[in-house]
Order: C-alpha cells, then sequence, then structure tokens
C-alpha cells in the first residue's frame, strides 16, 4: 500500500491564469508531466506531500507484519512473509525515488517521518494482536491498496504513475498470501475459526477508513482530480474495496461486522453503515495505539544504522582518495 | 545532520537484445553498494539481466524549457522522412 486520501495538502498556488491554462491543456491531453517541466507550485506540493505519505506508509507498514516473521507457523509462511514485507521496502523505496525527483531529500522527509511531522497511513497504528492479523492485513489492507493504487498507475505524474505500475505488479501476491492464511483458520479448528472472525471484526472498519474521508468533507480532492493526480474520489473507491470483498468474507463464511450493511438490487452496489469519522482523525492525527511505537521503531532503526550509513561513507571516501594517489603516482 | 548519501540513477536490461532502460533511483555511498541496493530494490523478480548505476549529479539534461528549439528540426525538416518523396505505385514497394 498505501496511500490514504491524502490528508492536508495545500493546493493552492500563484502563477498566471495563463501558465496554469496551459498546464491544464497538457493534463488534459493526458500528456505525462516530467519532473523538470513547468508546473504549478501547489502541483510538485500536492505531488510531494502525497508521494511521500505514500513512501512513510509503505515503510511503517513494515513494522506491523514484521512483529510476526519470527512467529510465523510454518517456514512456508515465513518465506512469503518476509518476502512480502522484503516488497513493502521496496514500494518505500520506489517511491521515496518518485519524490526525490520534485527536489525534495531523502533525509528532508525521513527527518519529517522521524519528527512525527509526515503523515502516514492510520492502519498502520492499529496492533496486530494474533497470527489472524497477518492474513487479514494482506487481504484487506493489500486488497485496498490495490484499488487506489491501480488507478494512480494513469497518474498525471510520470515518476509516481511508473512507480505504481512496479508496485502494483508485486501487490497481487500481498493479497492473495494473505486470504489464503485467513481461508486457511477459517476451514480450520472452532477456535482458528473464531480467530480469523475477530481479526475481521477489528480490522474492517480500519481498512474501510484507509480511503480516506467522504467526498463532502475531502477539502483538497478536486483540485487532485482536476490534475489528473487521482482518477476516482474516495467514496468511489471505497465503494469498489466493499463490492469486490464482501463476497470475500462470504466466501469465507465469516461476517463483515456492520450490522447495516446490505445489498442494494437495483444499483448492484453494497450499502453499508456509518464510518466513525471521529476515530479516524484521531487516529490520523496520532491519538492510535500504535502511533508512538511506530514511530519510535522507526527512529530506532534509523539510530541504529547511522553508524553502517558513516563507516559505508567513511570507506567510500578513502578508497576514492586512493584511488586518486595511485593516478597520481602513475602520472 | 550528516553528510548526505549519495543519489544514484539506476538502468535495468530486462533481457539480452534490450538496452538498459532508467528505472529509478537507490541511495548508496558507493558504486558497489549502488549496485547491490539497486539489485534488492529493482529485480525481486527476474526484471534484469545486467545494471548499470551513474551518479545522478554526473548526469547532464537537456532543458525542457527550450525543448521547442532543441527538437524544432523534428518537425520543419519534413525531407527527412521517406514519405516526402513521390515514387510512382508502378515502380513497386521501396
Ligand atoms: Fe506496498
Ligand atoms: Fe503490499
Amino acid at each position: 500500500m498505501y496511500s490514504q486520501g491524502l490528508i492536508g495538502a495545500d493546493s493552492s498556488t500563484t502563477e498566471s491564469e495563463e501558465f496554469l491554462a496551459a498546464f491544464q491543456a497538457r493534463i488534459d491531453r493526458e500528456e505525462k508531466i516530467e519532473p523538470n517541466d513547468p508546473m504549478p507550485e501547489g502541483y510538485r506540493r500536492t505531488l510531494v506531500r502525497q508521494i511521500g505519505q505514500h513512501a512513510h506508509s509503505e515503510i511503517v507498514g513494515m513494522l506491523p507484519e514484521g512483529n510476526w516473521i519470527t512467529r510465523a507457523p510454518t517456514l512456508r509462511r515465513k518465506a512469503a512473509l518476509l518476502a512480502k514485507v522484503q516488497d513493502e521496502g521496496g514500494h518505500g523505496l520506489y517511491l521515496y525515488s518518485a519524490a526525490e525527483t520534485l527536489g525534495v531529500s531523502r533525509d528532508q522527509m525521513t527527518e519529517e517521518l522521524l519528527a512525527g511531522k509526515a503523515k502516514y497511513s492510520s492502519i498502520f497504528n492499529y496492533p496486530t494482536l494474533t497470527w489472524a492479523d497477518i492474513g487479514t492485513i494482506g487481504w484487506l489492507v493489500d486488497g485496498a491498496a490495490i484499488m487506489n493504487q491501480i488507478p494512480l498507475c494513469r497518474c498525471s505524474f510520470g515518476p509516481y504513475a511508473r512507480a505504481m505500475i512496479r508496485v502494483c505488479k508485486e501487490e497481487s501476491f500481498h493479497q492473495r498470501q494473505g486470504y489464503e492464511i485467513v481461508m486457511t483458520l477459517a476451514k480450520g479448528t472452532p477456535e482458528q475459526k473464531r480467530m480469523a472472525q475477530d481479526s475481521l471484526d477489528r480490522w474492517w472498519w480500519p481498512s474501510l477508513m484507509m480511503f480516506g474521508p467522504s467526498d463532502s468533507d475531502s477539502v483538497h480532492s478536486e483540485q487532485s482530480m482536476t490534475w489528473k493526480i487521482k482518477r476516482f474520489s474516495n467514496d468511489d473507491l471505497r465503494q469498489k474495496f466493499i463490492d469486490a470483498t464482501v463476497p470475500q468474507a462470504e466466501y469465507l463464511g465469516l461476517k463483515v461486522p456492520d450490522p447495516d450493511l446490505r445489498f442494494n438490487e437495483e444499483t448492484g452496489h453494497y450499502e453499508h453503515g456509518e464510518i466513525d469519522w471521529d476515530e479516524f482523525w484521531r487516529v490520523v492525527k496520532g491519538g492510535g495505539k500504535m502511533n508512538r511505537d511506530r514511530i519510535a521503531d522507526r527512529k530506532k532503526a534509523w539510530d541504529d544504522g547511522a553508524w553502517v550509513r558513516e563507516a559505508a561513507l567513511a570507506h567510500a571516501e578513502k578508497r576514492r582518495a586512493r584511488q586518486e594517489a595511485t593516478l597520481e603516482a602513475a602520472e | 545532520m550528516t553528510q548526505e548519501t549519495p543519489l544514484w540513477e539506476v538502468f535495468i536490461r530486462p533481457r539480452n537484445g534490450l538496452s538498459h532502460r532508467h528505472c529509478g533511483s537507490v541511495h548508496a555511498a558507493d558504486e558497489v553498494l549502488a549496485l547491490q541496493a539497486a539489485r534488492d530494490v529493482y529485480t525481486r523478480r527476474g526484471e534484469g539481466l545486467s545494471i548499470w548505476v551513474v551518479r545522478s549529479d554526473q548526469i547532464t539534461a537537456s532543458d525542457p524549457q527550450t525543448k521547442d528549439e532543441t527538437f524544432e528540426p523534428t518537425a520543419s525538416k519534413i525531407y527527412r522522412h521517406p514519405t516526402f518523396y513521390e515514387i510512382p505505385d508502378e515502380v513497386g514497394n521501396m
């Protein structure tokens, strides 16, 4: 994953009417915008923010799953989970690399995350309490991510679109390995089935929140749509996700924890109950169960790795100096 | 803040017969680590058989602001294209 409906980017921009109209005309012709092209400051700022949040989400998303690598029930599951978590690290790196083309540095982004200033998807501030959660995350969280990311493959900003194409190729494995875990539990002993149901109960609503605030409350959505950074509204994507996922839960014999959920024969869509937006905002703003741990873990990993980064740079410098000395001696 | 780890652009040849293609970038202290990072980040599923890494600050790029002047001749020098020349159909395919 995992870009949430973008949180709080300022898309206001001060360029001349002509400049903006010429830019919009390029967008409307479905031309891709590349890093050195002229672009409105608001477009650049929105993308730096969105790609940054997306990258941070991939990286922080490694933590709840990494928590279970040593406790995976079989070697097969452990190998799959390791590969998945490694993929998420890769996703973070593709995205940081896309953001860097816009002139923001990796260190700047890392500092913002570690200082708790950068946002990331609210879903990762929930704890992974049981093994079933690893299955549910692959199924629901990566499933929601896929819904979000497929349209981003057509984003107007070239480097972001290209990064998304790579990411999307890898997500299907994530979702399938998750669903397989849940399926094994759902078909297992009554205790295992209870575990699967409990996990679905806890992750269903937070997964729906991954699509971001409702369209009516999503302030910067419209500008992002006009600039073709995003192609579908938060609510549309959420609806697609529900329509795809409810039958998958039924197949497993699990119950989606929404008493108001019903299928509307006329529209062909599921209708869902009210989402608890207070919880959403609380978690986004740092009040989730795991916010503090996630940032503390990232900070520890960064600090513990400092000597490696320093040593690698010192070694590179030494090699360079030695090479230069050899060249000089040869002259 | 200590010194920033340099940025490298990564190019991958998907298979023999194709040229290397830009696919993204990595941070690494030197070229050896850059190659390793590029392998881990960009070729986890057989995406390539060969990797090039080039320090990003060593790349010189054309200016997109002058792209009209820079690439204009492709449009105005139409006599560079085969369709500019009239050859009767009887001559056959040429
Ligand atoms: Fe991902
Ligand atoms: Fe994923």
